[in-house]
């Protein structure tokens, strides 16, 4: 038989506040243990916490982005655990009235995975186990968190890489969160279950918890369609479980079963009042929401008609975009600009991370100055790219490095003088040519090139090399 | 009843006595004291002398603060600065804060002293201060009865003359009932009128800090230095601006009397009470009896919420960041199991039980969930009740300071001792408990005033009248401070 696989995640992203959730203490990673602590984050006796709006504000903002309907009044709810890194032995967090709820992602072939719920909370601290002793380390506790929820709309690894790579770049783009998978701020809880093509019933799920990168998740997924779909063709049944999944046998394990669930004892947190966000806020934000990424790319694609290989790599940087923009406004063509980034500026930065911030030394609007010429005609792509180069490398604009004599190109009586010269000097190339090895003619080219330090317009001096030889 | 702040104050503001000197005589009262009356739990001399020497430079520049150089204490549950606060319970044995109290915070801007911290029901957990590590404190007035709970050893501290004030917490009664045990003012402003950071939380929708004093105008100083928003504490208020203005003129006061506070009240408890609201009768307040039927149903509304809230603000307590640890253990787990069986008393284990049942999933609708909707129910009854009165009076308790070690014929008789304080947390209500007689073996009587949220002015005025009425006047405990 074959099954159809169903899965929903709860995705836990970590939002870029620049303090805790219930306390003023700094939300940066890293720094020396237990440094960016206080009584509250600690869970000392008698502390009390205090909600942190920005928390609530961005949180709105990953609800809106995702299509979601605000809860106005809302409040949050503890939810009771023992473990070491939960100082207060609870965890406040949102039970039956979640901030956002009732969105969407769309995926780029137009399929929605819904959203369930998003909802505020906290996270714990980070246990460090060091030669036979457990430390803990209280710096991430309290750090605010969303955890979104979909419905089981995902139907495979690839689907499923999709919907984490979408919502990063949402994420990212509304400024709520770096979402870096490396540095846990984005985690993902992955449920699975298995079902006969073609049923409508949804079969036993189980959940492989605590996914820290895309590869993993489409690993565990593949194996944990195999793992349920042998147990089902046997005849057996799936039992409902929480996972853990082995980076490095690839393989997912037990960790526990339905009856060792806790009893979270979920009650309305008493130390922080019913939450009223006035339809007002709500309205501010949503219309501080920028264009979202699918929505620009199509953009990009069907209104601006710019390459689609080209619009795909430069839509996944909202940065990036942004100067893009900042240049169309000031004029260029979105055409040349985005050949320009894409061939130019991109090479210059190395990572992710450096693209990400697009911290290029120049703005979209000095670009286009440059761009303009190209545009026109006054300088051909060559230059363009090469004295984009010098003004990255400088932040000087595009004056300091073409005179009005640059622009004016090159009369055809000096092309054809030059051409004549790269003949001379080349006569090896010229006779590859001959012998029809018609790539042998980017010799000559080289030479032009150098000659006119990129000037010489390449298609003129083809014509011409042509009838000289 | 005696303002023993104000005349302090003027003591301290005419330079008659320095604050330093004033210390040292509680200091030696204390000393000599409370061997036998086990108010304090932890003296902070060191902390009271720096304490003086500050006030008394305040002092002399002149300006001060009323509060200024007067010795007082804080129960255990408040967390100061440097300083034991261990909720007279084994697990925070040790434990010293790095962190002040919002209130402790504002009264030492206003120059107090502070000699130490009283005596308490192990997590404020109980109605006679018994269920202390400590063991109990005994009642200035009788020494083999209890102080009432649970912050019983901060009444003792006042009506002994130990401390000019207390502060104590009251979540169910705490601070109205030992203050009608032993004969001294108590009063539990509206919730949300007093900062709770740094009360070290046992039912925190219910919890409230609020003085113990010697006067209802004592009282009124200390609840002024105390109250007002506080941006730690998100379920605080802000309060009236400028100090509280205390009027004695009851004319017109309209004063209900709910039946269900005096159905099978004992009689002596019952009798002093309705002497007392003649009295204001008589000075032209309009009484009504009226009926307010869910008061029936607070008890057990507070038992479930109170601990359902202690069942998670006291999961804390783990020993692996604070307080007492196992000694020996086997695993995390173990250490957890065996830090809280050996750490916490029998009462609060029984509370963390009972709490963590009624929410748990299968009971939360059966206990919690119904508790939460007989409790808008309460309070909506109230609020309609101070629709047509102004304040309630009503006996602060069924029953005069049991005696010590009385455990009754069972938890559920001990727990009825609150019925009649636990509606005014519920509601979350502003009420003083005050003097009003004695009973036969000449153990003082409370009675309650209570008003609507944020009218704790009215409440504070609505008692001054018995105070300058001179309603019920005890002798002075010897062996204290006196003037």
């Amino acid at each position: 038989m074959k099954y159809e696989l169903v899965s929903g995640f709860e995705t836990h992203v970590e939002l870029a506040t620049a303090t805790k959730i219930f306390c003023g203490c700094t939300t940066a990673f890293g720094g020396e243990p237990n440094t960016h602590c206080c009584p509250v984050c600690t869970g000392q006796p008698g502390a009390l916490p205090v909600l942190n709006k920005k928390a609530v504000e961005f949180a709105i903002r990953a609800g809106l982005a995702t299509h979601c309907e605000i809860n106005t009044v809302t409040h949050l709810d503890r939810k009771n655990y023992c473990y070491p890194d939960l100082p207060k032995a609870y965890q406040i967090s949102q039970f039956d009235k979640p901030l956002c709820e009732h969105g969407y992602v769309e995926l780029e072939s137009g399929k929605k995975i819904r959203i369930l719920r998003i909802h505020i909370e906290e996270d714990a601290g980070k246990l460090v186990h060091e030669r036979g002793f457990t430390l803990i380390d209280y710096n991430r506790g309290g750090v605010p968190l969303i955890e979104i929820v979909s419905e089981p709309d995902i139907s495979s690894p690839e689907e499923a890489r999709e919907y984490v790579e979408k919502l990063q770049l949402i994420m990212r783009y509304i400024g709520v969160s770096d979402c870096k998978m490396q540095e846990g701020s984005m985690r993902c809880d992955v449920n699975i279950s298995l079902r006969p093509e073609g049923s409508e019933k949804l079969g036993t799920r189980t959940e492989i918890k605590n996914m820290n990168s895309i590869a993993h998740i489409e690993k565990a997924m593949r194996y944990e369609y195999g793992r349920q779909a042998e147990i089902l063709s046997g005849g057996g049944k799936v039992e409902q479980a929480t996972m853990r999944f082995d980076e490095t046998t690839g393989e997912t394990s037990v960790m526990r079963t339905k009856e060792d669930a806790q009893d979270y004892r979920y009650f309305p947190e008493p130390d922080i009042l019913t939450v009223n966000i006035p339809q007002s806020e709500v309205d501010r934000i949503k219309n501080s929401l920028p264009e979202l990424p699918l929505e620009k790319l199509r953009r990009y694609i069907d209104v601006l008609h710019l390459n689609a290989q080209n619009a795909r790599l430069i839509y996944k940087y909202k940065a990036a975009c942004d100067w893009f923009e900042e240049a169309v406004a000031a004029g260029a063509s979105p055409k040349n600009t985005l050949n320009l980034i894409v061939g130019t500026v991109f090479s210059r930065l190395d990572t992710e991370e450096d693209k990400e911030k697009f911290d290029v030394g120049i703005s979209g609007a000095q670009a286009a100055e440059l761009i303009k010429l190209l545009d026109g005609g006054k300088i051909n792509a060559t230059l363009a790219q090469m004295t984009l180069a010098k003004m990255l490398e400088t932040g000087d604009g595009v004056e300091k490095f073409i005179s009005a004599e640059d622009m004016r190109g090159m009369d055809d009586g000096e092309l054809t003088r030059l051409c004549k010269e790269a003949i001379a000097a080349n006569p090896q190339a010229v006779a590859d040519y001959k012998a029809g090895k018609e790539k042998a003619i980017f010799a000559l080219y080289g030479y032009l090139k150098r000659a006119t330090q990129g000037k010489a317009d390449v298609q003129k001096a083809t014509e011409i090399i042509k009838s000289l030889i | 009843m005696k303002s023993v702040i104000s005349s302090l104050s003027r003591l301290l503001s005419s330079r008659e006595i320095s604050s330093a000197e004033l210390t040292d005589k509680y200091i030696s009262a204390i000393e000599s004291r409370n061997p036998e009356l086990n108010a304090y739990v932890h003296t902070t001399f060191e902390e009271a002398k720096k304490n003086s020497a500050a006030a008394d430079k305040m002092l002399k520049e002149g300006g001060a603060s009323p509060l200024c150089g007067i010795p007082m204490t804080l129960k255990d549950n408040i967390a100061t600065d440097g300083l034991p606060t261990t909720c007279c319970s084994k697990i925070l044995q040790g434990f010293k804060p790095y962190y002040d109290a919002t209130v402790w915070r504002k009264l030492k801007a206003c120059g107090a002293v502070l000699l130490g911290k009283t005596n308490m029901d192990e997590f404020a957990m109980g109605s006679t201060s018994e269920t202390s590590v400590y063991g109990a404190p005994s009642n200035p007035r009788n020494l083999q009865r209890v102080t009432g709970g649970s912050s019983g050893g901060g009444a003792a501290a006042v009506c002994a003359n130990l401390a000019a004030y207390a502060l104590g917490s009251d979540t169910g009664g705490s601070i109205r009932q030992p203050a009608a045990f032993c004969g001294v003012v108590g009063f539990k402003p509206t919730y949300g009128a007093v900062s709770r950071y740094g009360l070290i939380a046992y039912g925190s929708s219910l919890d409230q800090i609020g003085p113990i004093t010697n006067s209802v105008t004592d009282a009124a100083v200390v609840y002024d230095a105390i109250r007002g928003e506080d941006e730690k504490d998100m379920t605080s208020c802000p309060t009236e601006k400028g100090k509280t203005i205390l009027t004695p003129d009851v004319k017109g006061l309209k004063i209900g009397l709910a039946d269900e506070f005096f159905d099978g009240l004992d009689t002596e408890i019952k009798s002093a009470v309705e002497n007392a609201v003649k009295k204001y009768e008589k000075a032209g307040a309009q009484v009504m009896r009226i009926s307010i039927p869910a008061l029936k149903l607070a008890l057990p509304v507070y038992y479930i919420i109170a601990c359902a809230e202690a069942s998670s603000n006291l999961g804390r307590y783990d020993g692996i960041r604070y307080g007492y640890r196992a000694q020996s253990y086997s695993s995390v787990d173990d250490m957890v199991v065996k830090t809280r069986t050996q750490g916490f008393g029998k009462e609060v284990q029984k509370r963390i039980m009972l709490g963590t049942y009624v929410l748990s999933s299968g009971y939360f609708d059966a206990y919690y969930k119904k508790a939460c909707i007989i409790r808008e129910s309460l309070r909506a009854q109230l609020k309609s009740a101070f629709g047509t009165c102004d304040v309630l009076i009503a006996p602060t308790a069924p029953n005069t300071a049991f005696v010590k070690g009385y455990t009754g014929g069972n938890a559920i008789e001990m727990y009825l001792s609150d019925v009649c304080t636990v509606p005014v947390n519920i509601g979350g209500l502003p009420a003083i408990s005050l003097p009003c007689g004695k009973d036969k073996n000449g153990l003082p009587i409370g009675m309650q005033i209570i008003g609507d949220v944020f009218e704790d002015g009215k409440v504070l005025s609505a008692a001054y009248f018995a105070e300058e009425e001179k309603l019920c006047e005890l002798e002075e405990v010897q062996g204290g401070v006196s003037l």
